[in-house]
């Protein structure tokens, strides 16, 4: 029998420990598949953020290197200094990359650093027990805004790649969501896009990907992928914000 | 190999260059800026990078990087950006990462001021952040010394996969004295960095660099694997400097600047014939303390001196162990001991005999 669905090469053959129906492991196996199409497994090196996806640098059958919270960025600028023939990348939830790690995220991408950036926004700390993240949503629920975030409050949720695509180092920039197929398509398009960004030298590359969070959004898994779509991509809408083409 | 004239902070520089330091990320703060100064010159002579970070927690990360991609990499602050470097300097220690941290210390706490202090002893010497870890320390006491040491803290770092600190202050920072350099310096460390993650390229198993032990009992054999190597270090890496302590019933014990100012003083007393002597140790962290304690079998008295409200003093009480009383004179805030007040603070000590 022909196989026509396998395990990318990039991944390592182990069990993940993300909640059944977390967008986490699709976003995952985007990135493979990306790695493996262009050829540059052997080449690429990985940062992993703290939060639910710490792990993600045993996940990643590549190079490794665990950063500390929010600290991605400069991590991968100290490896990427160093190596400048390699294809280094993070993968950051919103309260690593929005939060407590806003200087690091918005310098490497000043400074125009060569790297790539997965950056999975799924509206809430998930890893801590479903906190307020930057990027919660107004009247969202969670366990540190029980009446849902007021905007006097607490503000409004941060838009990290409108913010970050106004800087002159950025190259590439997109938001792209996972919640069905065709997002998925887009999704991964936009992640070999970036990782082309960096192959090319053009400068610094993020991809947004909007994910779920069942687990603390109190959904089943089906709910949550229809409450992404209807409550979070009006807010964070979808597509390219800075090409390299733009980049003189 | 050549004789040169050079700034304290400059050879610190020149120093890691010749040790084979291609990597510096640090962020401005006074009193190490002819360090970063002068490295952003040289560095691109030698084919290296200079970059200068959002913050020391940007420039500390970038460290854990470069390091663990297998660079010789050094970062420098003061104060202020030390402590806030402390939880990336956790992580390289759990990490085992080899690097070289400077701190040119200023008076604190808080902002403090900008002037020399020894104040933070106790954070350098205490791992500093958070975690069962520590540091090696190492505390010159001229430009000469910079020098020599700045090279064995890389050997060191490589040869444990520890990261050193070098403590200085604003006076060695930007005292001039004339020093011998070699071209390049031989490490005696090894060359190759088989755990370096730096892409697979044909390896065949992946590389990891992380301080991340989810399951409690791997974490415990992985605090007690460092545990064995700081009694190594302790063991086999104190280092220290005896001035005129073969017959002294008084010892001082002070390092770097202060050090300095108290080998006058013994000048002082030894003119007059009184029995006065010095310990400084070199090394903070392994601490001296076999060389103390076997000297507390001969004094009378110990007089710990630092430009801080007590610090050192602690590890002169665990060298010491109860054997001989033990003083403390200090200065605090930027202000440095003169020779004469430390002369007087002694001779009282003398004079209960
Ligand atoms: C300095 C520091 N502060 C706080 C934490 C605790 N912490 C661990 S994960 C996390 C939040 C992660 O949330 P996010 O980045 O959104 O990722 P997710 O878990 O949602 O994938 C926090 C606050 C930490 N590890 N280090
Ligand atoms: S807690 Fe949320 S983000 Fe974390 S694995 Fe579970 S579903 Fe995914």
């Amino acid at each position: 029998m022909r196989k026509v669905f396998a395990r990318p090469k990039s991944m390592k053959d182990m069990p993940m420990h993300y909640c059944p129906g977390c967008t986490h492991g699709i976003i995952h196996r985007l990135i493979a598949e990306a790695i493996d199409e262009l050829n540059v497994f052997e080449q690429t090196i990985v940062v992993a953020p703290v939060g639910c996806s710490v792990f993600c640098c045993d996940y990643f059958d590549c190079d490794a290197y665990g950063a500390s919270h929010g600290r991605a960025p400069a991590v991968a600028t100290g490896v990427k200094r160093v190596l400048p023939d390699k294809i280094v990348f993070t993968y950051q939830g919103d309260g690593d990359l929005a939060a407590i790690g806003t200087s690091e995220i918005v310098h490497a991408a000043a400074r125009g650093e060569k790297i790539t950036v997965i950056f999975v926004n799924n509206a809430i700390y998930a890893m801590t027990g479903g906190q307020m993240a930057p990027t919660t949503l107004l009247g969202q629920v969670t366990t540190t805004t029980p009446k849902g975030r007021e905007k006097e409050l607490n503000g409004s949720p941060i838009k990290m790649s409108e913010m970050l695509s106004v800087l002159d180092g950025s190259a590439y920039i997109a938001r792209v969501s996972v919640h069905n197929p065709a997002g998925i398509f887009k999704a991964k398009k936009a992640i070999k896009t970036a990782f082309e960004t960096q192959i090319s030298g053009k400068g610094f590359s993020m991809v947004e990907v909007l994910s779920t969070c069942p687990t603390n959004w109190g959904m089943t898994p089906l709910k949550a992928l229809k409450w992404l779509e209807e409550n979070m991509i009006p807010y964070y809408p979808l597509g390219e914000f800075k090409t390299p083409t733009e980049v003189v | 190999m050549a004789k040169i004239l050079m700034k304290g902070n400059e050879a610190i520089g020149e120093g890691a260059i010749r040790a084979g330091c291609k990597y510096f990320f640090g962020y401005p703060i006074t009193p190490q800026s002819e360090l970063p100064h002068y490295l952003a010159k040289r560095l691109p002579e030698v084919g290296g990078v200079y970059l200068q970070a959002e913050s020391e927690i940007g420039s500390i990360n970038m460290v854990y990087g470069a390091a663990g991609a297998g660079a010789r990499v050094m970062t420098s602050s003061s104060g202020p950006g030390i402590s806030l470097m402390q939880e990336g300097i956790s992580y390289l220690a759990g990490a085992e990462l080899p690097c070289v941290i400077v701190n040119i210390v200023r008076g604190g706490p808080g902002l403090g001021n900008i002037a020399p202090a020894q104040s933070d002893y106790w954070q350098a010497t205490r791992g500093g952040g958070h975690g069962d870890y520590q540091l090696i320390v190492l505390a010159p006491d001229s430009v000469q010394e910079i020098i020599d040491l700045i090279n064995k803290a890389f050997d060191l770092a490589d040869n444990y996969r520890i990261p050193v600190m070098l403590l200085g202050d604003g006076v060695l920072g930007q005292m001039m004295e004339p020093v011998i350099i070699e071209d390049q310096y031989e490490t005696k460390a090894p060359k190759e960095k088989k755990w370096a993650s730096t892409g697979r390229m044909g390896r065949g198993s992946k590389n990891l660099v992380t301080s991340l032990h989810i399951v409690p009992e791997d974490l415990e054999k992985h605090n007690i694997k460092l545990a064995a190597k700081h009694e190594e270090i302790s063991r086999s890496e104190q280092i220290w400097e005896e001035y005129n302590t073969k017959d002294a019933r008084l010892i001082l014990v002070a390092y770097g600047t202060t050090a300095r100012v108290c080998k006058a003083v013994v000048d002082m007393f030894r003119e007059e014939g009184m029995p006065v002597g010095l310990l400084r140790p070199v090394t903070l962290w392994p601490f001296p303390s076999q060389i103390l304690n076997s000297l507390a079998d001969q004094a009378d008295n110990f007089l710990a001196v630092e430009m801080s409200m007590g610090q050192m003093i602690d590890d002169v009480r665990l060298a010491v162990n109860g054997k001989k009383p033990i003083h403390f004179y200090g200065r605090s805030g930027g202000m440095l001991p003169v020779a004469r007040d430390i002369y007087q603070e002694a001779q009282k000590l003398l004079m209960e005999e």
